[in-house]
């Protein structure tokens, strides 16, 4: 569609964090990775696709934020000292932080496909994706989404033990 | 009929304790070996340790079970026995290198979990642990409906002091609570870390929001226990050993033994309920 091929059209790289353990730190490098790149005068986007433990919007205060469409799907939340940092998350449909996301994969699949192509992302240099522990549905789901873009790699956190 | 053939097969099973959290990397699985040990201590008892963390199972290593295979026989899946009374399953079993990725989507994870409950034969068992991946989705899920085949005497809730943990560990609560799977109680591992030179605690993840004390108070939730951080653990696990019985005199230790009592006296208790309304 022409919405796919614009979304992401404007994106320079694509870079996926990655570990197979949880609590390594992904989101805390996704995030700390994100603010540098801004620092250096980057264009940068997040995607956080953990929809059971989305944990980056708690990292840059907006978790009480909301989002909303546009005529080319949804607006990102802009984040950051600057409000320059696009952020889109499953945080910001929450009705309440609390409310768990209890679904099975298919639903997951879905809604990690309509992140990948309907948030207006705009021009950036890095969309950083951040992504939950494991090799799952939410991993297969985005590096399939994400195969016509510009991919350049995944980064793989981990600790010592 | 396939319900009939998991209350069957899982008639012979007196407590299911499941080890929950919402986040990752909190101890859950540290949690889950160490109480089937602490359980399994009294040679009396039966135990039972069963993996279900698909993509990630590291119960296996931290049982000294890496490299041990699955067996068949007759009645079913051999659990691979650490001791005489204490069997384990996992995936880790099924793969034929550590390092091969299980990248598997919902329903074919959810085929495996109902075999370990429909095949394994595990026989009379005190206590079944079932230790889960981060998350609320399909392992969750599915192990909630199947195991009420039998029943669920509750789930232990683990959790590390910082916000960022608790924020998905209130969500695991409200889970339970959504699939009326009756909480135990909340685990605060990484609570604080005593120098064994200096001796001055530090709060190495800092409870900046009250930590799961303040967590449980506010969603009145028992607090088991907190187990402050203790570089052995880890080394522990990594060498497929019991902390509890490697370093007895670890504060951690202490913590520990006084959680698993709790949680004993929890299931002990609930069975004479069970039993005062047969």
């Amino acid at each position: 569609t022409l919405a796919e091929r614009t979304n992401l059209a404007g994106v320079r790289h694509i870079l996926l964090v990655l570990s197979g353990k949880g609590g390594v730190g992904k989101s805390t490098l996704s995030t700390e990775l994100a603010l540098a790149l801004r620092n250096a005068g980057k264009r940068v986007g997040i995607l956080d696709v953990d929809l059971c433990g989305p944990s980056i919007p708690r990292m840059l205060r907006v978790q009480d934020s909301a989002v909303h469409q546009c005529d080319s799907g949804w607006v990102p939340v802009f984040v950051g000292q600057d409000k320059a940092i696009a952020l889109m998350s499953i945080g910001f449909l929450l009705e309440r932080p609390d409310d768990a996301v209890v679904w099975r994969g298919p639903k997951k699949n879905a809604l990690i496909k309509q992140f990948v192509t309907d948030v207006a992302w705009g021009d950036l240099d890095f969309l950083i994706v951040d992504t939950p522990p494991g090799t799952s549905d939410e991993h297969i789901s985005t590096v399939e989404a994400l195969r016509p873009y510009h991919l350049l790699g995944a980064i793989l956190v981990t600790t010592p033990q | 009929a396939e319900a009939a053939e998991l209350r069957a097969r899982l008639r012979t099973v007196r407590h299911t304790v499941l080890v929950l959290s919402g986040k990752g990397g909190v101890g859950k699985s540290t949690f889950s070996a160490l109480l089937a040990h602490g359980l399994a201590a009294d040679e009396t008892k039966q135990v039972a340790l069963l993996d279900i963390d698909i993509c990630g199972p590291s119960i296996p290593k931290m049982m000294g079970l890496e490299g041990e295979q699955v067996h068949q026989s007759g009645s079913g899946w051999s659990p691979v026995y650490v001791e005489e009374n204490l069997g384990v399953m996992s995936v880790g079993f099924l793969l034929s290198s550590p390092d091969d990725a299980v990248i598997w989507r919902g329903p074919k994870k959810n085929g495996l979990i109902k075999q370990f409950l429909r095949d394994v034969d595990w026989g009379e068992v005190d206590y079944l642990i079932v230790d889960t991946p981060p998350g609320t989705s399909d392992e969750h899920l599915s192990i909630v409906q199947y195991l009420s085949a039998t029943h669920i005497d509750g789930a232990v809730i683990v959790t590390t002091p910082q916000e960022v943990s608790l924020q998905d560990v209130r969500k695991e609560i409200n889970f339970c609570r959504k699939v009326k799977l009756p909480i135990i109680g909340v685990v605060e591992n990484m609570s604080g870390f005593v120098c064994p030179k200096c001796k001055n605690e530090s709060q190495i993840f800092p409870p900046t929001t009250g930590g799961a004390e303040k967590m449980c108070q506010n969603l009145n939730v028992p607090l088991l226990g907190k187990v402050p951080l203790d570089p052995l653990i880890g080394k522990s696990c990594d060498r497929g050993q019991s902390f509890l019985a490697e370093t007895p005199d670890s504060p951690a230790t202490l913590s520990y033994r006084n959680i698993i009592q709790r949680i004993q006296e929890y299931c002990e208790q609930h069975h004479l309920q069970e039993e005062k309304i047969m």
